[in-house]
């Protein structure tokens, strides 16, 4: 169905793609915005290169592959201000011979450039945008995500605490839109897997500075303030995707209780701690090449990269068109130092992977958890399955 | 009284000097040990302290010593088999993690997982005498029977790559499935068998024309596909069946050679990864990592009659070839 879908597209898109006689060169062109979120950790703070140094790094180990194939690969890097046209860095980076794009954009930025790229055979790898609606109603058939969803997080999450039988949450929550996105897909996940939020409440930002010389102080007394007389709970989930206060949750809670969400227990597909299933040979490469840890976001845009490798090696072309064709086939798998391999999903070009859970020092443990049983795969426990997608390709 | 004393020591002589007593050495990359199974009684007879993360491990030809790569101290250590201590160091290079020697037993090939590297070493000399620069995350080492082709696997790259041993270059390269761990050659030389942990399948390649010629697939009733990870591969030495170790499967897959269908699969420890045979080839051994122990197979029963607890996370199993 959407292969048929795909054979229609491309048949009525031209695509420019110039296979060389000897050896094949595979651009790759990477999106992301120049400005970076403020957190309330300092060691927290992303890297200016935070998602492209993975890009990179997935861009040699390419090319140590493609050496023994004649296959080069190479990325071609713009970053985007707040109110720059992601349509027109789009089209420029089409007009330089580029098909395959890499993305660290907002939602809405992500769709502006796919639907300017997809007049132009553009394909698009979201390696940043966490957002539910990206993969329902306005998913793409021109943008496949890399980056989890949101729903990917919080169930991945919500399988650890119930297993934990930590099925009592006092949910926090910001008061920014995507905190509030967040909240949803918690909310969801605790009606999936049987916890029970005991009570909700809001957390308001109400601006100010993150570094102070005296805060901690003030800190101290709010935390506990802000958390007394809730009902019992065995677990504080906090949704603060705009780092505002949950980081300042551990060790101040009015009762002594755990954080799991923004801080504390996180979700997430890479931490630097990560050393598992080949792992710790992926980190060494980044950190010498990089001399910083490796972040998700790194990892997200690594495995784009390496999608684009794997499925070039395979196919033996840098068409566009044959490559997604591979990438969608029953062949197709991508080995990301998750024990398992990784696959697309059909109905909304969602990577499949497994969710790690980490406290800042170490991986507490990986979702799903023994037990979540699915059909098809366990993976599709994790996030938006088949049966509730409200996805339709186009 | 006396007589039955003396008689008693001459008969454990003649017989138990008879008995297969072969020693068998357990890599426990965890516990950073080798466990010495003494394969009459299948228990640990000795814990050799060795260096952080050990990993591959075999026995030199000359049957003097056991090798075993130290991946985190960036050496091969080697055991002296007469005492059973740590008695020298190979210099391997970088994150050593897998090797296997030449024909003659005289050259090591080690595969560096870090680095992208295969380096060449001369064991008598204990000197590095080139590299090889292959694909990403080398693995998997074997050289043909004849000893004029060395393979390197590469995890991350998913090829075999093929390696003139005597040029030290790299003449060809076959891609395979995600995450090639293992490579083994036919006893006749007629095939290469490669494992790929990812992508859940065996490729038989021709090592002439460099081509996969078919694909060993596996499925295990009442289990789903992605804990079937095939990782170590033993082929008895009459070259009729094949041994194939699948991961966190927890189990072994009995091949046959010549028609390259799966004959059974045998349930032995959690997450088996690599094995060895005991040198009169009746049973297989295996590493579990995460039961901690060694599961032992009768190979002409085709059952697991026996499981010794070793140390923590074993790895790999060395055996004498005779």
């Amino acid at each position: 169905m959407l292969r048929g879908f795909w054979i229609a597209v491309f048949l009525l898109v031209a695509i420019s793609a110039a296979p060389a006689a000897d050896g094949l060169n595979v651009k790759i062109g990477y999106l992301g915005t120049a400005d970076k979120t403020e957190t309330i950790s300092l060691i927290a703070m992303p890297a200016a290169n935070d998602g492209v140094a993975g890009a990179e790094l997935a861009i040699d180990d390419n090319n140590t592959t493609g050496k023994f194939l004649k296959q080069s690969f190479s990325l071609q890097e713009v970053l985007l201000k707040e109110n720059d046209d992601p349509a027109a860095a789009v089209a420029k980076l089409a007009d330089s011979g580029i098909s395959l794009i890499v993305t660290d954009l907002p939602a809405g930025m992500l769709l502006k450039a796919a639907d300017a790229g997809r007049q132009r055979g553009l394909f698009f790898f979201n390696a940043g945008a966490t957002d539910d609606r990206l993969r329902q109603e306005d998913c793409r058939a021109n943008v496949i995500h890399t980056a989890p969803s949101r729903a990917m997080l919080a169930d991945g999450l919500a399988q650890y605490l119930v297993w934990k039988h930590w099925t009592r949450w006092l949910l926090v929550v910001g008061s920014h839109a995507h905190d509030k996105l967040f909240a949803d897909a918690l909310r969801r996940s605790a009606t999936r897997f049987g916890a029970q939020i005991v009570q909700q409440r809001e957390f308001k930002d109400t601006g100010g500075a993150r570094r102070t010389d005296s805060g901690l102080v003030q800190i101290q007394s709010q935390i506990p303030l802000f958390t007394q007389s809730a009902p019992d709970y065995d677990v504080l989930v906090a949704a603060d995707e705009s780092q505002v206060f949950a980081d300042y949750m551990p060790y101040r809670t009015s009762q002594p209780r755990p954080v799991a969400g923004s801080a504390g227990l996180e979700p997430t597909t890479w931490d630097p701690a990560f050393d598992q299933w080949g792992a710790i040979q992926l980190q060494s490469r980044f950190e010498k090449k990089f001399s910083r840890w490796m972040t998700a976001l790194d990892m997200q845009a690594w495995m784009a990269v390496r999608m684009v490798g794997e499925a070039v090696s395979h196919a033996n072309s840098d068409d566009a068109k044959a490559i997604l064709k591979y990438m969608e086939g029953p062949d197709f798998a991508l080995a990301a130092f998750k024990g398992r391999k990784l696959t697309v999903r059909d109905w909304d070009l969602q990577l499949r992977q497994p969710i790690l859970l980490a406290d800042g020092r170490t991986v507490v443990s990986v979702s799903p958890q023994e037990g979540f049983l699915h059909q098809y795969s366990e993976l599709d426990t994790l996030g938006i399955d088949r049966p509730e997608t409200k996805c339709k390709l186009k | 009284m006396w007589l039955r004393f003396i008689l008693g020591i001459a008969l454990a002589l003649l017989f138990g000097g008879q008995a297969s007593a072969y020693r068998a050495y357990v890599a426990n990359e965890k516990s950073n040990t080798v466990s010495l199974i003494d394969t009459d009684t299948w228990k640990v007879v000795k814990t050799i302290k060795v260096g952080q993360r050990p990993r591959g491990i075999a026995y030199t030809k000359d049957q003097k010593y056991v090798l075993v790569a130290c991946g985190d101290d960036d050496t091969i250590q080697m055991i002296d088999t007469s005492t059973n201590t740590v008695s020298d160091t190979l210099p391997s290079g970088p994150d050593p993690e897998f090797f296997t020697a030449s024909p003659d037993g005289k050259i090591l090939y080690v595969a560096n997982e870090n680095d992208n590297t295969v380096t060449i070493i001369d064991i008598a000399r204990r000197a590095q005498i080139g590299a090889v620069q292959v694909g990403v995350e080398p693995e998997g080492m074997a050289i043909s029977p004849d000893g004029k082709i060395l393979i390197n696997t590469s995890e991350t790259t998913n090829m075999a790559h093929f390696i003139d041993p005597a040029k030290h270059e790299v003449v060809a390269s076959v891609l395979v499935d995600q995450r090639p761990r293992f490579a083994a050659f036919t006893p006749d030389g007629s095939e290469l068998w490669v494992s790929s942990e990812v992508g859940g399948t065996v490729s038989v390649i021709d090592p002439v024309k460099r081509v996969v010629t078919q694909k060993i697939e596996f499925a295990i009733p009442g289990m789903r596909p992605d804990p079937i990870q095939p990782v170590g591969i033993d082929i008895t030495t009459d070259g009729k069946l094949a041994f194939i170790a699948l991961g966190p499967a927890n189990h072994v897959a009995v091949v046959d050679v010549k028609t390259h269908k799966v004959i059974k699969y045998l349930l032995v420890g959690e997450r088996v990864w690599h094995m060895a045979f005991t040198p009169d080839g009746k049973y297989l051994l295996t590493a579990n990592g995460v039961s901690n122990d060694v599961s032992v197979i009768d190979v002409a029963a085709l059952k697991v009659v026996n499981t010794v607890q070793v140390g923590e996370l074993p790895w790999g199993i060395a055996m004498s070839d005779h």
